[in-house]
């Protein structure tokens, strides 16, 4: 079977150039802290995700509602009416984190199809059983700290699809265990849906160099004609005994696309493109490239090369923990 | 209110893990957990002595539980953690892995590491045999105060982050062995030389953070001193000290003279920074904007 593609939409108009750029299946989020992408302008209000769901169905696509942050105590209404609606617009599934309201949407929900989350952390086939077993989940998105081998070795010992990232941002955390941005901002990405809050980023130009900071530390320093990247937490410059540089990852973002071959063998069902924040031109092109590399594996036809680096925007990309170097 | 101390988040030679438990032996405390959490690689330097620390602080009347890692991913992993349950204490769980893994209807406590942000989870747990929760250091007073309401109805004890360099992340990849240049199967244990972590600046020397293998902690050393009266009062029966290298049984020492009124609001934190003058103190996941921030009236 041709492996599926899952891509991003923050917005209709992404949504849209995603379905018709081929995309197998669409995720997005409802416009509030229910979703792990919670930015200003971005992800959709109740009437938008009917008409998306609609859409990408007419269009023979498939749509997942994201609610994977961890409901606030004493307001956790606000995540179980977004199961509600999610499933009442039509959604394929929802993309959930918290046990808490995974066994209420097990529980309130039963033909509401369950994927857990890539910030739910599920490491090992043991903890993915046990979401199986005790709510009904279907599929599992893999942290991002897994390599190839350790992902087969997942596949063999369970029944439960795998999905896992294979292009955009990298996270070099486990996802949905990390404090970091909250310890600096006061935002997380855990409560609120975001990490590194472009509302706590300043850059200071003394004609020189250029400092980015985050909520008032400096994680990146460059000289004037340099660019300077997001100040991301784990991807800034620090220094520690005598070493100065990225000493958690490098700004680089995660290009897996050669991979594909060997994800497949290793038993994965879905790739996933992270980038809900990103533009719709950009989804349609990394979609209709990875529709073209799935495609062409499924035909027993050579993969396309480096089909995707003109897309990462001249970053450094890496393949990130799936080859075992990275570590 | 009663005091636990967590399990030693960093890596020191045997000698030195088993002292810290004879020491806390005689401290004023009321609950050890112990055993390894961070990385599953250094457990078989200190896996031996286990038993007798665990009798050791039995004998002493504390309550003694074993903490399962905090990120399970390999087959070895598996197994320490499918075993912790056959050590002949309690189990606290600190991956959901160690749940899944323990026999049907075993009672078992939650640390720190486990998401518990809300009352679903809190429930889901404590129908599952949850006895006891550490909640996430990160969870503000509003969440803590409504938490604790939760769990007097469901029969669970609530415990907080009271003192320690906070966990504030953790890895597949460890961070002492790249910034050597070594991969982490040949880490050489590059973290052995920093007992309470090493040391992260920003690029103008300001203290930031701490790296502890796949793990990243706070530079600060998280106080409650300031919330004391608030937490108790809103029914959180434990505080969590987490071990550090230098005078920690003196600091249980402080932290039980500060519950029992021998020392006052203000003074506790006082105290700290006078045994040392490094050990820079926050409390902002609790009551401030940012984890960062210390807070005081």
């Amino acid at each position: 079977m041709v492996m599926e593609i899952v891509c991003p939409a923050g917005t209709p108009a992404a949504l849209r150039a995603a379905v018709k750029a081929g995309a197998h299946t669409v995720y997005c989020g409802f416009n509030n802290e229910t979703n792990a992408r919670n930015f200003p302008g971005l992800n959709f209000d109740r009437e938008e995700m009917i008409e998306g769901v609609a859409f990408a169905k007419a269009h023979g696509s498939k749509v997942l509602v994201a609610i994977n942050t961890f409901p606030r105590a004493g307001a956790e209404h606000i995540w179980h009416e977004a199961v509600a609606d999610a499933q009442a617009a039509g959604a394929h599934a929802v993309i959930l984190a918290d046990v808490g309201l995974l066994a209420y949407a097990a529980k309130n929900h039963p033909n509401l199809r369950l994927h857990l989350s890539v910030q739910a952390a599920a490491a090992n086939a043991d903890v993915i059983n046990m979401y199986a077993r005790d709510f009904g989940v279907k599929r599992v998105v893999l942290p991002r700290v897994l390599s190839v081998p350790e992902i087969a070795a997942i596949n063999a010992e369970t029944e439960v699809e795998t999905e896992v990232f294979v292009f955009g941002g990298l996270c070099v955390m486990a996802e949905g265990r990390c404090s970091l941005s909250s310890y600096a901002t006061g935002l997380s990405p855990n409560m609120n849906g975001v990490c590194s809050p472009a509302s706590h980023v300043e850059y200071e130009d003394d004609g020189e160099t250029l400092d980015a900071r985050l909520g008032g530390y400096t994680i990146h320093r460059v000289g004037k004609d340099e660019g300077a990247p997001y100040p991301t937490l784990c991807k800034g410059c620090f220094k520690a005994g005598e070493a100065t540089g990225h000493l958690f990852e490098d700004p680089v973002s995660l290009n897996a696309e050669q991979l594909i071959p060997q994800l497949e063998k290793a038993g994965v069902t879905a790739l996933k493109i992270e980038g809900r924040q990103r533009s719709r031109s950009y989804v349609a092109q990394v979609v209709r490239n990875f529709r073209r590399a799935v495609d062409a594996l499924d035909a027993g036809q050579p993969m396309p090369e480096g089909f995707l680096a003109s897309l990462s925007e001249g970053q450094a990309t890496t393949t990130g923990a799936y080859k075992k170097t990275w570590r | 209110m009663q005091l636990t101390v967590g399990p030693n988040q960093f890596f020191w030679a045997a000698d030195r893990w088993a002292e810290l438990y004879q020491e806390l032996a005689s401290a004023p405390v009321d609950r050890v957990v112990l055993g390894e959490q961070v990385c599953s690689k250094r457990l078989p330097f200190f896996q031996e002595r286990i038993p007798e620390a665990i009798e050791v602080l039995q004998a002493a009347g504390k309550d003694v539980m074993l903490t399962s890692l905090a990120l399970v991913t390999l087959k070895r992993e598996r197994k320490q953690t499918d075993a912790l349950a056959e050590m002949g204490v309690s189990v606290e769980v600190n991956d959901l892995t160690a749940l899944a893994n323990l026999p049907e209807g075993m009672a078992f406590t939650v640390g720190p590491l486990i998401n518990v942000y809300n009352e679903g989870t809190l429930n889901w747990l404590a129908e599952r045999g949850a006895t006891r929760i550490c909640l996430p250091p990160e969870l503000p007073m509003e969440s803590v105060e409504v938490l604790c309401k939760a769990a007097q109805d469901a029969g669970v004890e609530i415990e907080v982050w009271g003192h320690g360099r906070l966990p504030l992340a953790i890895s597949g990849r460890c961070y002492h062995a790249r910034m050597h240049k070594r991969a982490k199967d040949n880490c050489q244990f590059a973290c052995e030389d920093d007992p309470d972590g090493l040391d992260v600046r920003t690029l103008e020397d300001q203290p930031f953070l701490a790296m502890n293998g796949v793990q990243t902690l706070s530079d600060t050393y998280a106080c409650a001193d300031e919330q004391i009266e608030a937490l108790t009062s809103a029914g959180v029966t434990a505080l969590r000290l987490s071990p550090q290298s230098k005078g920690f049984a003196e600091i249980c020492g402080l932290y039980r003279q500060r519950l029992g009124g021998d020392l006052g609001r203000g003074a506790l934190a006082e105290a700290l920074r006078a045994m040392d003058s490094e050990m820079r103190l926050s409390n902002g996941f609790l009551t401030g904007k940012t984890g960062v921030e210390w807070a005081a009236e």
